[in-house]
């Protein structure tokens, strides 16, 4: 009957191009989805599907789909499938998007997945402006596990979590996603339509066309939230459950327009163009080029070397940078070295230290728990540590009266006022300096120019290096007057 | 056959792909579509055409939740375009 | 190649992107937040996406997109964060997505603290997440290491297409040594199976869901060839003077450091002791235990965790070797000192007649 006729008719609405001509998920009837009779999914996708089509981006599309109902929309859209966990479809989008700007990227959800435990994911997706497409599927319930509440179940709606119906003392008021995410200033385009009747259905049909454009337009963030018919769970026959959309839902949900800024949005700008692979390394700061020469000012002699030193006071001392400069130095000596912090809330307040070795040989542990040297900046540092210094080692302490209690026979001290002396030299800050300076005489073993190429290496400003390379020399006269010349 | 006596749309339906929802019904501005009386495969009364009425105005497309279970099609009017489909269909 | 001093946690990213990582997905946490702030700082202007997520919870999804995408992509974080992340790090290694993943480890459980522990190790090593699979994990003890095994790791995610840990402790991160650098940056090929959002790509899937029983087992089936094959071929391990070793110090990261430091002073006593520092903890370097059983007599594990690492020492050695356990934990480090003092002690038992020919040499 059909044969004859057909001649003088042309398909006006049949199967998207972008739905697969079969479906792989069962062995037969491979063109039928799982979706119950009267489904809404089944309506959005058919939607979504001829809107790909009408765009000419099959090639180009990304679905994200969700768990729930849709879970299978990966048999069903010939474009590119990604599967996500539950609620996080957002982010997989937010990563799938940045990473192929090219691509059209769909995050497909339910009101369980994007409202409840994707109720983070899509806000934050939201809040950046991710220039994707999200259709946010909402009946109200959580339908493939069977009917328990979701934020969006109605006041007075019964689930098998809400026998009683929701109730908003113990259960909340349902949440309105699309008006929540309304109150954000990225998104460009929010609206929410239904499946409650023939108009509200072709109203749907063009919000989605539309939230897919904005994004192939590159404007930004597009939602579109469905009412849709949840026949089975509502217990209720396709048709009623349709009306039911209308009739009921509608009013805790009001269907339109939340947001529309696709007017006044600019395409986003695009990435600056990558760098050639053969930048790279300069980029990061690895190239040899940039590197100073290791070794250049080799080790007087060919002493052996192994200085395991722990250096201790508050933060805001300079302890770590002391320590660095000593480290950086060391390396420029062509020695091995490491430098290891005391990290966290001690960076910010209270007292701070870290471990510096310089060594001929390798070294084994970058910790230092026996100190040869200990440059205590405090006194609370000084007590801290004073006991762990091995003996025949020294205590350089900040300081000009030495605690008696602290006294080793077995340990030498140079204890003497060095924030004053530094303060002096024109800025408190710069203790940290002469104490190296007194550490680095005391030591003779690195050569000077190794330490003013690890200044400049690690201080960038050329007031501070002056200042440092006074503190430093400071330091070091000041370990002479009160050892070697003395001592001599 | 004559052109003005023919109905301006004309409706496929997929007995196998159809679930017997009712939507279409529902949708349908003229009313040319029932439930049939027999079962399908799966056990469903599916969506029957008439045979008559349809204005192919689509409606009852975008209502069947079912990717291609309705087919809705429109009766070639303009002589030329009518001419060029039955070239391509008999290629 | 010339060295600069640099912290671990930055090298992880130099090298990352080096071997071709253009994607980084993360979240700030005490001691991992420099990496994050190195990609900040480094990934846009070498071509690729720094996105700082809303959670650890986002991270791993955004991390699940870019490699589904076909983009080599890393994050990195702590304890609290990797627990966050293992439902993602589950779907991944159901989905086959390769990442790399670097947890620099803190004080556990709860808030715990800041201080430097191993108390990841069960939940990175063993798996952590829910259903049957396993991630590879590496576990750097030098600055370098963290260089070198962080394009490792980008290898290994994708010859396995799986997730590939690197499990550090935070003086690892934290700490500046001595690093080099590969002088060419690699060009990362986009895999076949990737969704990129092309007319080629357009038949691609990328998912974890496998609704049939046979069909679930089947892949289950095939991730383990995946791990078995791994075990063959990517145990790796560092053994440090156990040619004639009696006592086998067993630590990995920076306890595999004290431990030479420790093996240092117990030779120059006499001791014959050598380290088995494991470089992979999954696949577990089991053959490098029981070929070192066949001559040592004791094996002693330290780690700053409750006995987590010693749980795959003892399945390794299998009752072969009698196995001693030294752990430390809160941030606290076993220094080497008391490590000495202990191996020592251990010695004595094991060589009572040494001892007494010590002390009568002692007396001379």
């Amino acid at each position: 009957m059909c044969s004859d006729t057909a001649l003088d008719y042309e398909v006006a609405q049949g199967r998207a191009q972008s739905f697969y001509a079969r479906f792989e998920r069962k062995d037969e009837l491979q063109h039928q989805t799982h979706y119950c009779p009267g489904c809404g999914h089944g309506i959005a996708n058919k939607m979504l599907a001829r809107a790909i089509d009408e765009l000419g981006i099959q090639d180009r599309t990304i679905l994200v789909g969700p768990v729930g109902c849709s879970v299978f929309t990966y048999y069903y859209f010939d474009v590119g499938n990604i599967q996500a966990a539950h609620g996080r479809a957002p982010a997989v989008a937010t990563a799938v998007k940045r990473s192929r700007p090219e691509a059209v990227v769909i995050s497909y959800q339910g009101d369980g997945d994007l409202s409840a435990i994707g109720s983070a994911e899509i806000l934050h997706a939201a809040n950046r402006g991710e220039n994707i497409t999200v259709i946010f599927v909402n009946n109200a319930i959580y339908s493939m596990t069977g009917g328990q509440a979701a934020p969006t179940t109605l006041l007075g709606q019964k689930s098998t979590t809400t026998p009683g119906g929701r109730a908003a003392d113990t259960e909340g008021y349902p949440l309105h996603m699309s008006e929540l995410l309304a109150t954000l200033e990225a998104p460009v385009y929010i609206e929410r339509v239904g499946l409650g009747d023939n108009k509200q259905t072709a109203q749907a049909g063009r919000a989605i066309r539309r939230a897919l454009e904005n994004q192939v337009r590159g404007l930004g963030f597009s939602l579109v939230e469905v009412l849709a018919p949840c026949p089975t769970i509502w217990k209720m026959s396709p048709v009623d459950a349709q009306h039911w959309v209308r009739d009921v839902m509608e009013k805790t949900f009001p269907l339109g327009v939340m947001r529309d800024r696709t007017g006044e949005a600019m395409p986003k700008p695009a990435a600056p163009p990558s760098p050639a692979l053969e930048e790279i390394p300069r980029i990061l700061g690895v190239a040899d080029e940039d590197l100073p020469q290791g070794n250049a000012h080799a080790v007087e002699g060919s002493r052996e070397v192994d200085l395991e030193v722990r250096i201790a006071g508050f933060g805001g001392q300079g302890v770590l940078l002391l320590g660095e400069v000593l480290a950086e130095a060391g390396l420029d000596a062509g020695l091995e070295v490491s430098w290891l912090p005391s990290y966290g809330p001690e960076m910010r307040s209270g007292t701070s230290n870290c471990h510096v070795r310089l060594a001929s040989g390798s070294i084994d542990s970058p910790l230092v728990s026996a100190p040869g040297i200990l440059v205590a900046m405090n006194e609370p540092s000084l007590r801290k540590f004073d006991r762990s210094v091995r003996p025949g080692g020294w205590v350089i302490y900040n300081g000009s009266e030495f605690p008696a209690d602290c006294a080793r026979a077995d340990v030498r001290v140079l204890a003497l006022p060095f924030t004053e002396v530094a303060h002096q030299l024109g800025d408190a800050r710069a203790s940290n300096m002469i104490m190296l300076g007194a550490l680095l005489e005391m030591t003779a073993v690195l050569p000077e120019a190794s330490v003013g190429a690890a200044l400049r290496r690690l201080v960038k400003n050329p007031r501070w290096i002056e200042l440092d390379e006074r503190a430093l020399a400071r330091g070091r006269a000041l370990f002479r007057e009160a050892y070697v010349e003395v001592g001599a | 056959m004559d052109a003005k006596k023919r109905d301006r749309g004309l409706l496929r339906i997929d007995q196998d792909e159809c679930k017997g929802c009712g939507l279409c019904i529902e949708a349908c501005p003229p009313k040319v579509i029932a439930l049939s009386a027999e079962l399908n495969h799966y056990g469903y009364r599916t969506a029957t055409y008439a045979g008559a009425g349809c204005t192919g105005c689509g409606i009852c497309f975008m209502a069947c939740p079912e990717p291609g279970a309705i087919t809705v099609l429109r009766a070639v009017s303009h002589p030329a375009a009518m001419a060029a489909r039955e070239g391509a269909a008999h290629a | 190649m010339r060295k600069q001093l640099m912290k671990g946690n930055e090298a992880i990213v130099k090298s990352a992107i080096l071997a071709g990582c253009r994607g980084f997905y993360g979240y700030p946490i005490t001691p991992a937040s420099e990496i994050t702030e190195a990609a900040a700082l480094y990934m846009p202007r070498c071509g690729g996406v720094f996105v700082q997520a809303e959670s650890e919870v986002a991270a791993i999804n955004m991390l699940y997109g870019a490699a589904a995408a076909g983009v080599r992509a890393m994050t990195a974080s702590s304890g609290p964060g990797i627990s966050l992340m293992q439902e993602g790090i589950s779907y991944m290694a159901g989905a086959e997505l390769p990442c790399v993943i670097a947890d620099i480890t803190r004080g556990g459980p709860g808030l715990g603290n800041i201080g430097s522990e191993q108390s990841d190790y069960h939940q990175v090593v063993k798996g952590g997440g829910h259903g049957n699979y396993r991630t590879l994990v590496l576990a750097p003890h030098s600055v370098q290491e963290m260089a070198d095994l962080t394009a490792l790791a980008f290898t290994l995610a994708e010859r396995y297409r799986n997730p590939v840990f690197l499990l550090a402790d935070g003086f690892v991160g934290q700490m500046m040594e001595p690093v080099e650098f590969p002088q060419q940056a690699v060009a990362a090929p986009t895999p076949g199976w990737a969704v990129t959002g092309s007319a080629e790509t357009r038949c691609n899937v990328v998912n974890s869901l496998h609704m049939g029983v046979d069909e679930l087992e089947a892949h289950v089936g095939e991730l383990e060839k995946k791990y078995r094959l791994a075990e063959q071929r990517e145990a790796r391990a560092e053994e440090w003077q156990t040619d004639d070793a009696e006592i086998v110090l067993v630590g990995y990261g920076i306890v595999g450091r004290i431990l030479k430091a420790v093996t240092a002073e117990a030779r120059a006593a006499g001791i014959k002791v050598g380290v088995l520092r494991p470089i992979t903890l999954y696949p577990f370097p089991t053959a490098h235990f029981r070929r070192l059983a066949l001559r040592a007599r004791l094996f002693v594990v330290v780690e700053m965790s409750n006995g987590q690492l010693v749980e795959d020492v003892r399945l390794a050695l299998n009752g072969a070797r009698p196995v001693e356990f030294v752990s430390r934990t809160g941030g606290n480090v076993p220094s080497h000192e008391d490590l000495f003092r202990y191996v020592q002690a251990l010695a004595r038992q094991l060589n009572p007649g040494a001892r007494a020919e010590e002390e009568c040499l002692a007396h001379v």
